[in-house]
């Protein structure tokens, strides 16, 4: 009997070594970094939201859409709390489409906080034109949308170097090294300097790489932080009525000669 | 099924109860008398209930919120999961509470064969169970194409193409399913009225299950019939309510690390992309729950037969409790099958795993092996062991001692094993 378990067990083990081994030979590890919204009562970073938010909309708002995010979520619990004010003036900086009014006319005027992300694009085969046949993707649940979540993105973005020897590249294709193929459309975004943030921090291309990740992390799952808190206080309470409800077990189990 | 005669006390409850016997079978729910030896792997029959509960209860909310539209189910699950307050509680809790209701529901069935619970005479308890198995998988299938990202898309795509298969009427079904040409709006908007449909249904036979569950009682560890009531039972309430309370918390505590803190770790990161017809993923997968059906599916290199193997291995459990020959139920007296049964298990979980990688060299020929061995363990293997095998002696009762209730002193060399089991 003994002998079979080991073997069951021998048997798990090794499927589980094989799918490591197996997956590892797809792509080199990814980058490392310390997320502040991992773990047990893991948050956002605020700054590094408003930071990201910085970087999206000078850098990748240009190609990419966020068609599920709204002006008044920056403002919102548990995101980049920008103030009120603050993200009605960011809303106000876009133009937006609007109508018919009275006449039965289409008007332009500038977004408010009910309004969506306002799309670089008109659709996606503009947006393609655009782009050398490739779509850039939206943006709102990227980071669910891709294994391994927001460290490959993080990754990915970091990840551009030369070609090694004998891989051709076409013209507007790119070498990344953590792309499911290693050929991407889209050229390096973010290097050293390229912005410079409103709070004045260094923009290197790390820092730039992981604000906006953390920025994309949140539009993911924007309720990322109610639902640490949440989880937090559901199993709490869970575990000490299941501890109260095993000794009201114990106690009226004891009434009969029998083990619980 | 009690047969003592239920008076209510009150003159009121008297009035009613002769009209509608409401209180008597209140009454007998809670003096049902259940074996007092049931493990912890019998508190899954009460997990399943709330699980279905549950999935009921979360399910209606989300179907206010969200539209059966190929253009815009994606955003209306979007739209759940950050302006719907709460939404994201809900989702989670649906989504991951499919897995928790597989994962519970897979135990249930383990237990079941490893106690014999399927014998004479609870044949019909056994195959309603598969039938509510088989609904559950067409509910979930079906629940997963809703958000329509691109594995529900290509997932039912793959699916749905199975019934093609099928000679002469093949493609005027698969036709009939889509609702036109391909896995469109038509599609997903019967799978929707289908999804919303089935839980009543699996609901319905739920009350038909632990209706001929009452009938001959509960199977027991020791496996063997006992005298109801006795000594050897307890009345339901509140002894087995208290017990299935402790194993249900147990079970919400792992189901809660799930959806507060792995809430998509079960799910594909594909699903998180919308659907696309002209884009393929590299790897169409279905859920962890039907894995080993989709190994044993790809195994078979014609697509007939593959999906006959696919359908025969769940339909197989349906003539189980005559495939296996032995009189007697639990496997705690049977050494030979007590092996089978852990290499059974094994089996599943290897066709679950090679189910998820991609089918061909070494995966393909495990597969096979595996497959194989999955029919040959209910085929061959369990009827001849019922004649070959060398039980050991059971018990009289479950309080009783074999040393002074056996008649035969050969039963009293019981081993330790045994004796844990009747404690």
């Amino acid at each position: 009997m003994r002998k079979l378990k080991n073997i069951f067990f021998a048997i798990i083990f090794s499927a589980i070594l094989l799918n490591s081994s197996y997956s590892a030979e797809k792509s080199p590890p990814f980058l490392e970094t310390k997320w502040t919204f991992k773990g047990l009562f893991g948050k956002f970073d605020r700054a590094s939201l408003q930071r990201g938010y910085q970087v999206y909309t000078e850098v990748c708002a240009s190609c990419h859409s966020m068609k599920y995010l709204t002006y008044r979520n920056l403002a919102e619990k548990g995101g980049p709390e920008f103030s009120e004010a603050e993200a009605k003036a960011i809303a106000a900086s876009f133009e937006v489409t609007d109508g018919p009014d009275s006449t039965g006319e289409m008007f332009v005027r500038p977004a408010k906080l009910s309004d969506k992300f306002v799309m670089p694009y008109a659709n996606e085969q503009e947006a393609k034109a655009a782009n050398g046949g490739a779509y850039p993707p939206d943006m709102s649940v990227l980071v669910k949308a891709r294994k391994g979540g927001a460290d490959y993105i993080y990754s990915l973005l970091l990840g551009y170097s030369e070609p090694p020897e004998g891989v051709d590249l076409d013209d507007g294709v790119y070498y990344n090294k953590y792309m499911y193929g290693n050929k991407i459309k889209m050229p390096a975004p973010l290097s050293d300097d390229l912005i410079e943030y409103t709070d004045g921090t260094k923009a290197t291309a790390e820092q730039m790489s992981k604000d906006v990740t953390n920025f994309l992390m949140w539009s993911a799952e924007p309720h990322l932080e109610q639902r640490h808190k949440t989880g937090f206080r559901v199993i709490a309470y869970l575990i000490i009525l299941t501890v109260l409800v095993y000794f009201t077990m114990k106690k009226i189990w004891s009434r009969v000669e029998s083990k619980v | 099924m009690s047969n003592h005669e239920y008076t209510p006390s009150s003159k009121f409850g008297k009035w009613f109860n002769d009209r509608l016997p409401l209180l008597t079978l209140a009454n007998h729910l809670t003096d049902y008398p259940t074996p007092k030896n049931l493990n912890y792997w019998w508190t899954f029959g009460g997990i399943l209930t709330f699980c279905l509960i549950t999935q009921i209860v979360t399910g209606l909310v989300l179907a206010m919120h969200y539209i059966a539209h190929a253009d815009m189910a994606f955003s209306s699950v979007e739209h759940i999961m950050r302006d719907v307050n709460y939404g994201w509680l809900l989702r989670y809790v649906h989504a991951n509470g499919a897995s928790m209701f597989f994962l519970a529901v897979y135990i249930h069935i383990f237990r079941s064969l490893f106690y014999g619970s399927y014998k004479s005479p609870r044949e019909i308890i056994w195959i309603l169970g598969i039938i509510i198995y088989l609904l559950m998988m067409a509910a979930a299938f079906m629940g997963y194409v809703l958000p329509w990202g691109q594995m529900s898309f290509w997932g039912a795509t793959v699916i749905t193409n199975l019934f093609s298969a099928i000679p002469l009427v093949g493609e005027s079904i698969t036709t009939w399913l889509w609702g036109g040409y391909s896995v469109d709006n038509p599609t997903l908007t019967r799978f929707f009225t289908l999804h919303y449909l089935i839980p009543f249904l699996i609901l319905g036979l739920v009350v038909l299950h632990i209706w001929a569950l009452h009938v001959p009682g509960n199977n027991n560890p020791v496996g063997i019939d006992i005298k109801k009531p006795s000594k050897d039972t307890v009345p339901f309430h509140p002894y087995i309510v208290i017990k299935d309370a402790f194993a249900l918390l147990m079970f919400c505590i792992v189901f809660a690390l799930f959806v507060f803190y792995q809430p998509n770790i079960l799910g594909h990161a594909d699903n998180y992309i919308e659907a696309d017809p002209l884009v393929t993923p590299a790897h169409i997968v279905p859920e962890w729950y039907l894995l080993p059906f989709y190994a044993i599916l790809r195994s078979v290199p014609d697509k007939l037969m593959g999906v006959v193997a696919m359908l025969s291995a769940i339909l197989i459990l349906a003539a189980l409790p005559w495939l296996d020959t032995s009189k007697v139920r639990s496997a705690v007296f049977r050494p030979l099958f007590r092996q089978f049964y852990w290499i059974l298990v094994a089996d599943v979980l290897i066709l679950g795993y090679v189910g998820a990688m991609p089918a061909e060299g070494l995966y393909l020929l495990i597969a096979r092996v595996a497959t194989a061995y999955y029919f040959a363990h209910f085929l061959i293997i369990l009827p001849v062991l019922g004649w070959k095998e060398k039980t050991t002696p059971l018990p009289l009762s479950i309080t009783e001692p074999v040393l002074g209730g056996s008649p035969n002193f050969a039963t009293a060399r019981i081993d330790e094993k045994i004796q844990k089991t009747i404690k």
